[in-house]
């Protein structure tokens, strides 16, 4: 069938200053760029384009150029060029439209609704270059009250396992087969050089990321693939997935063709076969059924791993959560609209969930009223995008932050939106060995370790300028906050008063 | 304090299990397993879960009573058997060791197992063997004496699962309906008779070939031998040999 779809993208190559070396034609997975010898020139067939830039930042000579097609339809505001090649594309195919990355519709950023407080003449900004400055962030249950020996004056209490991050920033869930080896080892050794976890996702721990054991989250969801006694074990965290932002409700479907070999051995099924994560976990229907995984972690790993429960941020995220604690969780985890994914359908990512700065708040809420608020820590994910927006998070209630994206974006993603295809050229969400070699994991390691370290003395940053010196005291101290352009309705549940107030 | 009274005979412990509350009973469990005992008889079970759990290697728990859901969860090594009924989630995840069970079993039972074998003597819930998995040598394997409720083997990417129906009158047929929904590995032998509808889209049936009939007889014969019956008896019967159609059930649903 003849395809009616326009290409997205326009490729210029300035033939000045093009000098035929091929590069772009060996970097470009997507069959754009070519070299045609009875020309002796490289061309490019820019339908198949992506936009991912790839050839644009390794063209020695900066010959190319990637620009949006802008497709000046007649103007219609209801039937905008995505509405129409989308209908397009499943004329053509008769399918689910899946994509990859988070929700990238206009839904407000409430992030870039609030603003942060600082300290003047009454109470002195500290500085971060020469005071002492704590962002270090203890997860786990805390006690209801501690007790101490009255003459050694040591703690008595015995304290539920706690796990410490030398910031509240986390990486999120990303499976092995989503992203490639490379980029799990990049995520790994960056964790360990910052002192904070990675998350394994949910597709079985490589045997070659074990030694990583002490920053590492383990992810149990409803395909329970590789989970194991040794699995459960391996990590400080087994994390519970019930939902995911990008696509709450749904389940996951790695395609057969990313069911390599190494990828079949870790995950333990045979190669080649879809491995399709229902979209709930059969054991649990109920609060009562989450408990009862929980506890099966905890009896499997004695009691001493946190177990942590991640879902989807949605309508009635609040009296989920307090379910979950009830349910014995040690840390919640909630991922927002904007939270991204290798590969989900897109209908689904695009209106479904809510923004986790509501989510966020609405539960912190909910769980301070219920005086169960000290019992699980607070994880939230979904869009993070700068030191700005987890200082914010912070003030809102949370304990750390995850981040997914952006740690991709450290290591050279560009938010193309390709990764269910298997074909990323920047070799991250793919299995094709002649692409996630293209990540060298000590280099993605020291660009990811490099972020931390940055955003570590931003938020350090930020913290002195309010006069604070530890993170704790910034912690659910909504006072830090304003909001700017807010309805009454947004603030109330935000917490916070508008700016001038 | 301890309700238990570990005597210990030529490395068999009997213990209590009374009113002790779950993390209690598992906890002298994990304990009593780790000085190099074979055996460890429980009594008085009641409603204690995760029993086996967290046990990594291949000792034998006996369970006198009724015990709770999600026994043997994520089991790695050891042999339980239960005389009485087991519950809900019997066997979940389990990797290796073995449940054998004097009665019914509850719904899930072993579900996403990936390595292990349960056997059954009565009937199961529904959904049993849901996601099972296997890979290389490890490939989990569920025998079932009586009948299953709906769902049986949903989503079964590997592994062998039996259904005998020893309990159905001559001439009825199973109940069980979407067999083997979403199934796209493993296989199913069933031993009676079911209609085309009570089969899930993604399923075929066939005739037992003379591998099928090999690894059938083995399983029947080891399932014989646990609830002392005739393995030939039980042979002596029409099977069907249930498996998936497509190896990627949901490969054709998705527009890129």
């Amino acid at each position: 069938m003849k395809t009616y779809l326009p290409s997205m993208f326009i490729v210029e190559r300035d033939s000045d200053r093009c000098i035929q070396c091929k590069v772009c034609v060996n970097q470009c997975s997507f069959n754009v760029h070519s070299f045609d010898a009875s020309e002796n020139a490289v061309v490019s067939d820019e339908k198949n384009c992506v936009g991912c830039h790839r050839c644009v930042v390794f063209c020695p000579t900066g010959a190319l150029n990637i620009r949006r097609n802008t497709l000046d339809y007649r103007d219609n505001y209801n039937w905008r060029p995505e509405n129409i090649e989308d209908i397009l594309k499943q004329a053509e195919t008769g399918g689910v439209l899946l994509t990859g990355m988070g929700n990238d519709k206009a839904y407000r950023v409430y992030w870039d609704h609030m603003v942060l407080n600082a300290s003047q003449v009454t109470n002195p900004s500290i500085d971060p270059l020469r005071e002492p400055m704590e962002l270090v962030t203890y997860l786990g249950r805390k006690p209801d009250r501690i007790e101490f020996d009255s003459h050694t004056h040591k703690l008595t209490t015995v304290m539920p396992p706690q796990v410490r991050l030398s910031l509240p920033v986390m990486f999120s869930a990303m499976s092995y087969g989503a992203v490639s080896l490379n980029v799990q080892k990049s995520l790994a050794k960056a964790a360990e050089q910052t002192g904070t976890f990675w998350n394994t996702g949910e597709g079985g721990l490589h045997s070659s990321l074990y030694k990583y054991a002490a920053n590492t989250i383990v992810q149990v969801a409803s395909g329970r693939f590789g989970v194991h006694s040794d699995y459960l074990n391996a990590g400080r965290i087994v994390e519970i997935k019930i939902g995911q932002g990008a696509k709450p409700g749904i389940g996951g479907h790695l395609p057969g063709e990313k069911v390599t070999a190494e990828v079949s051995h870790t995950r333990m099924i045979p190669r080649g076969t879809d491995a399709l994560s229902p979209a709930p976990q059969h054991d649990i229907y109920s609060i009562e059924d989450l408990s009862q995984l929980i506890y099966a972690i905890k009896e499997a790993t004695n009691y001493e791993k946190l177990v942590s429960v991640k879902i989807a941020a949605v309508h009635n995220s609040a009296a989920i959560a307090s379910g979950i604690v009830r349910a014995g969780a040690d840390m919640i985890v909630i991922d927002g609209l904007r939270g991204s994914t290798g590969a989900a359908p897109k209908i689904i990512r695009d209106n479904v969930g809510i923004p986790i700065e509501m989510a966020l708040a609405a539960v912190d809420t909910r769980l301070r009223e219920e005086n169960i608020r000290n019992q699980a820590s607070l994880v939230i994910a979904g869009g993070i995008r700068n030191s700005g927006d987890i200082a914010k998070a912070i003030a809102l209630g949370a304990d750390a932050v995850y981040i997914g994206t952006a740690a991709l974006m450290a290591l050279g993603c560009t938010a193309c939106q390709q990764c269910h295809t298997g074909k990323c050229a920047w070799g991250i969400c793919t299995s094709d060995l002649a692409l996630t070699k293209r990540i060298n994991p000590e280099i993605g390691a020291r660009r990811l370790s490099n972020l931390l370290r940055s955003w570590a003395i931003e938020l350090k940053d930020i913290l002195g300028g309010m006069g604070i010196n530890a993170l704790e005291s910034l912690r659910g101290n909504r006072l830090h906050l304003r909001g700017v352009d807010l309805s009454d309705t947004e603030m109330k549940i935000l917490g916070i008063r508008p700016i001038g107030a | 304090m301890t309700h238990t009274s570990d005597q210990v005979t030529n490395r068999i412990k009997d213990m209590d299990a009374g009113v002790l509350h779950t993390r209690e009973l598992n906890a002298l469990l994990k304990n009593a397993t780790a000085d190099g005992t074979d055996k460890v008889i429980l009594h008085n079970v009641c409603g204690q879960r995760y029993i086996g759990t967290g046990i990594s290697k291949p000792v034998t728990i006996e369970v006198n009573g009724t015990p709770g859901n999600d026994l043997g969860s994520f089991l790695n090594g050891p042999t339980i058997i239960v005389h009485g009924n087991a519950q809900d989630g019997c066997g979940n995840t389990m990797n290796e060791g073995e449940i054998i069970v004097h009665g019914h079993a509850g719904d899930i039972t072993g579900l996403s197992a990936r390595g292990g074998r349960i056997f059954i003597r009565e009937g199961v819930g529904y959904r049993a063997g849901i996601h099972m998995k296997e890979y290389g040598d490890k490939k989990p394997v569920i025998v079932i004496g009586g009948s299953a409720q709906d769902f049986f083997g949903e989503y079964m990417a590997g592994g062998i699962m039996v259904l005998l129906g020893l309990n159905i009158q001559k001439g009825d047929k199973h109940n069980t309906r979407y067999v083997g929904t979403g199934m796209h590995g493993g296989v199913i032998y069933l031993r009676g008779k079911i209609d085309a509808d009570q089969l899930g889209k993604e399923v075929g049936s066939a005739e037992l070939d003379q591998d099928d009939q090999r690894i059938l007889k083995e399983l029947v014969e080891q399932f014989s031998a646990y609830f002392d019956l005739d393995a030939y008896r039980i042979m002596n019967h029409d099977f069907t040999k249930l498996f998936p159609l497509y190896l990627r059930p949901y490969g054709r649903l998705y527009a890129y």
